[in-house]
């Protein structure tokens, strides 16, 4: 079985950087703050973060922010609460969330919850669980979850539950591995897994394991790196993680590498990015693979650094 | 990327690349210094179109747009056609991004906000959606825009389910119709739409359906979770109920106590053994419910006078719901004389308040009656306490002699049979439906989702039927245990089902729990008082359950499994003793339901897996800092940060014994840090601690 390839991995991370001017980086640059934390957080678990100049990303990310509190996804774009988690998760990796006025980060992500306890996405009111998510996730870093009405937040959350166990976007909406984890963190970050009925969510997201050993995001799909996080995070959240096969799933990821090049792309032999390397390493993390460090299932940041801000360690 | 193929580099696709990046980056710049000089020209907006048509994605141009819009309507106001020509172009250029990008969520929404603004049609949106949903039947974002739509016109729900039909017609294997269908289906049953009010009619005629796409493909999974939901309509317990008590309805609870002057008993299950200074009564539903307290349930008995109880939820996080509720009884200090029996009267459904998750609301008064006495211990029992160290071999186990039990020996499992509206009796349609579904999945037993909801279905109907015995509990277990050889990949699913079968079999009745009873008797075999133990070691179980039959249990071997974790144990408030050396426990976060049971002194969890894994799966499902769940502040101090999980569990509890050798956390300094949280410890891996 091939092994995990961590130095070109490293090596291909960093190189994405530099390759500022290819087509692809150009159609992300909107979402850079993202692929920052992508690449970083992954780097951290390779246990190689110091290969990046921390002052200088730090300079950058306050270059996003606005004034309404938000960050953007790179500099001249608009804020949006996807780029102010990301952006928020890259100074916990760097411990130097001190950088931050915490109540101006948390009273914008405040300022986004809506009577019903969903969020919106910006001020343009796009309503989603992933929102939720972000919004909880953010706060609870920041410690200033009191800003939000909590309650009516995880109420939200739990009205877009199915009838399968999972959950969607918006109530009614259908079961999806990425959306699950949203709504399984949040409600994991809040004390209140009970909202969820582990057991039959659980053999829906075991059953998201298909042959080859990789994992989908809904049923009768083609598996994908990715899942191996919005699954497996999920599955180890509500402790049936043990449903599926991990030898396997280790299998399938190392299969999606590219030996030569490094990096790691959705199924074995298409085109690695910045996305599926993180999501592969992250999952093989969750799955206890050597030489990485551990990652926390529901602050999707590793376990050293949580444990930093939340237990004092 | 997804779904795109790895190529070789090749220096002139680099070229190409890059030309073509050059291009979207002029694009761009231009945009976005168009967007911070609010510049809304014909010509500036043209561009942020163009940008938009090569990238969807672009979220700030999509937002740009809802400025140009709202900036050109102040300005165009008065005139209705120009109104919506500046609307008609949104939607048009919507149209454009998603055939470049289907999936794109600021394209979706960008079309939402139009619509949303109420100046066009919407009578187009469903044709559009028909034509977009026939290339991809299952994008989400589509269905997502098509019940916004739906609501938006006020389309009844009964022709979106025939939509769904006409899908799941046309190609069953289309889990996102599904779906739909049982969101539509669920509203439609809950409202009692014509055509939807017999539930027996409905659930009859949707299984028809499914088992037809099941008996079509059985390896796709597109009707699956249908089917387990259908089966789950089919036998939901349509109220909220009480399904077990401790003490039981008609019990005499002996309490050990060393104020009384008097004595007499010998084991029984009724004997409190290892507290006296009070003692938990505990009530277990069906669901969680919220509403438990001093007027919901009230309790009289002369040892409980003019005191209102405090009852508390057992669960396990920030919630104030829960399946079961304890609240303790203080036993007076005074001297009393332990030949009476104090009779309590307990009435759960005083007053109106209880109510279930689910929303239905305890509308009985049930009335639990049982009786205490006190009686003292045979020799130096120190109040409180369990004498001497408890060794968990198998020679101080003693089984129960037949001539030995006690005629009038009850095992207080007997569940509420006190309020004859309240057994749920199963109705005929229920059983015939169950009858025809079990004929059928015997067909497909052959595979994998015909053996599981064989199973399941079995399952479901002796719950249904259970008043004398389960009549297919081994068939139940032959499947799962069939399951694990054909399935390998999910063996630990059907493992764990196969545990809880197993333990619904062994708690069913009294003889086959009285199977797995034990007296102990330790080292001071002269005293005549032998706690009772049930014993679960060595059935290979790799989770518990049953907890409604075992709140009387005091002392516990769950040794030998391959337990993970022990998830609902909190219900047992009784326990004193548990072992549970030699599992599969990862972590203390495993324990977290430890921190509830107030009764315990002696625990042994030698041999687990404690230390040994990176990622801790109980992390969440444990009250601590990270999920704001726990009811004091957390005070970071250094002596416990390192073994903060034990911490969190172990803090509170009146330990004497307690065993962890054998788990890689226990060295030197995790029993330094034990005997520093556990005041009252005696014994730590057989040492005696001074």
């Amino acid at each position: 079985m091939a092994e995990l390839a961590a130095d070109k991995h490293v090596k291909y991370i960093i190189s994405v950087e530099k390759r500022k001017d290819s087509f692809e980086n150009v159609v992300m640059e909107h979402l850079r703050m993202n692929g920052v934390y992508w690449g970083l957080t992954t780097l951290d678990l390779l246990g190689k973060l110091d290969a990046v100049d921390s002052q200088e990303v730090i300079q950058w990310i306050m270059e996003c922010q606005h004034e309404s509190g938000g960050f953007a996804g790179n500099v001249g774009h608009d804020p949006h609460i996807l780029y102010t988690l990301s952006a928020v998760q890259v100074l916990a990796l760097f411990d130097k969330l001190n950088v931050l006025d915490f109540d101006k980060v948390a009273n914008y992500i405040a300022g986004l919850q809506n009577d019903d306890g969903s969020f919106s996405g910006d001020v343009w009111g796009e309503v989603d669980t992933r929102f939720s998510y972000i919004a909880i996730c953010c706060l609870s870093l920041l410690h200033c979850l009191d800003k939000i009405n909590v309650e009516k937040a995880v109420n939200y959350i739990v009205s877009c539950k199915n009838v399968d166990g999972g959950f969607g976007c918006t109530p009614g909406g259908e079961s999806h591995a990425g959306q699950i984890f949203c709504c399984v963190g949040a409600l994991a970050l809040t004390g209140s897994l009970h909202h969820v009925d582990k057991d039959l969510l659980g053999w829906w997201l075991c059953e998201r394991q298909v042959k080859s050993g990789g994992l989908n995001g809904r049923p009768e799909k083609l598996p994908d790196v990715c899942y191996s996080w919005w699954v497996l995070s999920s599955l180890i959240m509500i402790d049936r993680v043990h449903w599926i096969n991990k030898d396997k799933l280790v299998k399938f990821i190392l299969n999606c590498q590219d030996i030569e090049n490094g990096g790691i792309s959705d199924r074995p032999d298409d085109a690695v990015d910045i996305f599926h390397t993180y999501f592969g390493v992250a999952g093989l993390s969750l799955l206890e693979y050597q030489g990485l460090k551990a990652i926390d299932p529901a602050y999707a940041l590793p376990v050293d650094v949580v444990n930093r801000i939340f237990i004092g360690r | 990327m997804h779904g795109r193929p790895r190529k070789p580099f090749k220096p002139e696709d680099e070229a190409a690349s890059v030309a073509k990046a050059q291009k979207l980056r002029a694009l761009q710049s231009q945009f976005l210094s168009n967007h911070i000089h609010k510049n809304y020209t014909q010509e500036a907006v043209e561009l942020s179109a163009a940008l938009l048509e090569i990238n969807p994605e672009s979220y700030t141009a999509w937002n740009y747009r809802k400025l140009a819009v709202e900036y050109n309507l102040t300005h165009s106001a008065s005139d209705p056609d120009l109104v919506k020509s500046i609307f008609d172009e949104e939607l048009r250029l919507v149209e454009n991004a998603l055939r470049q990008n289907f999936k794109s969520y600021g394209a979706w929404y960008h079309r939402k906000w139009v619509l949303s603004r109420g100046h066009s049609s919407i009578e187009k949106e469903l044709r559009l959606l028909d034509k977009f949903q026939s290339l991809d039947s299952r994008n989400f974002h589509a269905w997502n825009y098509r019940r916004f739509v739906a609501s938006l016109m006020d389309r009844s729900e009964e022709d979106e389910l025939k939509y769904t039909q006409s899908l799941i017609d046309k190609n069953f294997s289309n889990y996102s119709a599904w779906h739909n269908r049982s969101v539509l289906l669920a509203n439609l049953m809950k409202k009692r739409r014509e055509g939807f009010s017999q539930k027996d009619e409905v659930l009859t005629r949707e299984y028809e359906l499914v088992r037809e796409a099941l008996f079509t493909d059985e390896d796709d999974q597109s009707g699956w979770f249908y089917h387990l939901w259908l089966l789950d309509q089919t036998v939901k317990v349509e109220s909220l109920l009480l399904v077990a008590s401790w003490p039981a309805h008609g019990s005499n609870v002996a309490v050990l106590r060393e104020s009384c002057t008097d004595g007499f008993a010998s084991s029984s299950f009724n004997v409190l053994q290892f507290n006296s200074k009070t003692f938990p009564l505990v009530v277990y539903f069906n669901e969680a419910v919220e509403g438990v307290n001093s007027s919901t349930v009230t309790v009289s008995s002369k040892l409980n006078k003019d005191k209102d109880l405090i009852w508390k939820p057992l669960s396990s996080n920030n919630s104030r719901t829960a399946q079961v509720w304890v609240a303790q009884i203080d036993l007076p200090s005074t001297q009393l004389q332990s030949s009476e029996a104090y009779p309590f009267e307990v009435i759960i459904g005083q007053s109106q308040g209880i109510t279930s998750v689910g929303g239905f609301s305890y509308n009985y008064a049930t009335r639990l009656a049982f009786s205490v006495c006190l009686q003292p211990p045979r020799k130096e029992h120190t109040e409180g306490s369990v004498s001497g160290k408890i060794v968990w071999r198998d020679e101080n186990f003693h089984a129960f002699e037949p001539c030995c039990v006690e005629p009038n020996l009850i095992l207080p499992i007997d569940l509420l049979s006190i309020n004859s509206e309240q057994d749920p009796k199963a109705s005929t349609w229920q059983k015939e439906i169950l009858d025809e579904e079990i004929k059928n999945f015997r067909e497909l037993s052959f595979c994998k989702i015909g053996k599981l909801t064989l199973a399941r279905l079995l399952t479901a109907y002796d719950a249904l039927t259970s008043s004398y015995k389960l009549a297919h509990s081994e068939e139940v277990l032959k499947i799962y245990s069939d399951l694990m050889k054909l399935d390998p990949s999910h063996s630990q699913y059907y493992k764990d089902e196969y545990s809880l079968a197993l333990l619904r079999q062994v708690t069913f009745d009294r003889e086959s729990l009285f199977c797995r009873c034990v007296k102990y008797m330790g080292l001071s075999s002269s005293d005549d008082h032998h706690p009772i133990c049930l014993r679960l070691h060595k059935l290979s179980l790799s989770r518990m359950g049953s907890f409604e039959k075992l709140l009387w249990v005091q002392m516990l071997d769950l040794s030998q499994n391959e337990l993970r974790s022990i998830e609902g144990l909190e219900a047992m408030q009784l326990l004193a003793c548990l072992n549970l050396s030699k599992n599969k426990i990862g972590s203390f976060t495993a324990l977290g339901p430890l921190q509830q049971l107030k009764s315990l002194q002696v625990l042994d969890i030698s041999y687990n897996e404690i230390g040994t894994h990176p990622v801790d799966t109980t992390r969440y499902l444990c009250p601590s800092p990270l999920s704001h769940s726990l009811a004091s502040e957390w005070n970071q101090d250094d002596s416990v940060t390192s073994f903060w999980e034990a911490f969190l569990v172990l803090k509170g509890l009146k330990l004497t014994q307690l065993d962890v050798v054998g788990n890689r956390i226990a060295d030197e300094r995790f029993s330094q840090f034990l005997v520093k949280v556990l005041p009252a410890l005696k014994w730590l891996d057989d040492v005696q601690l001074k």
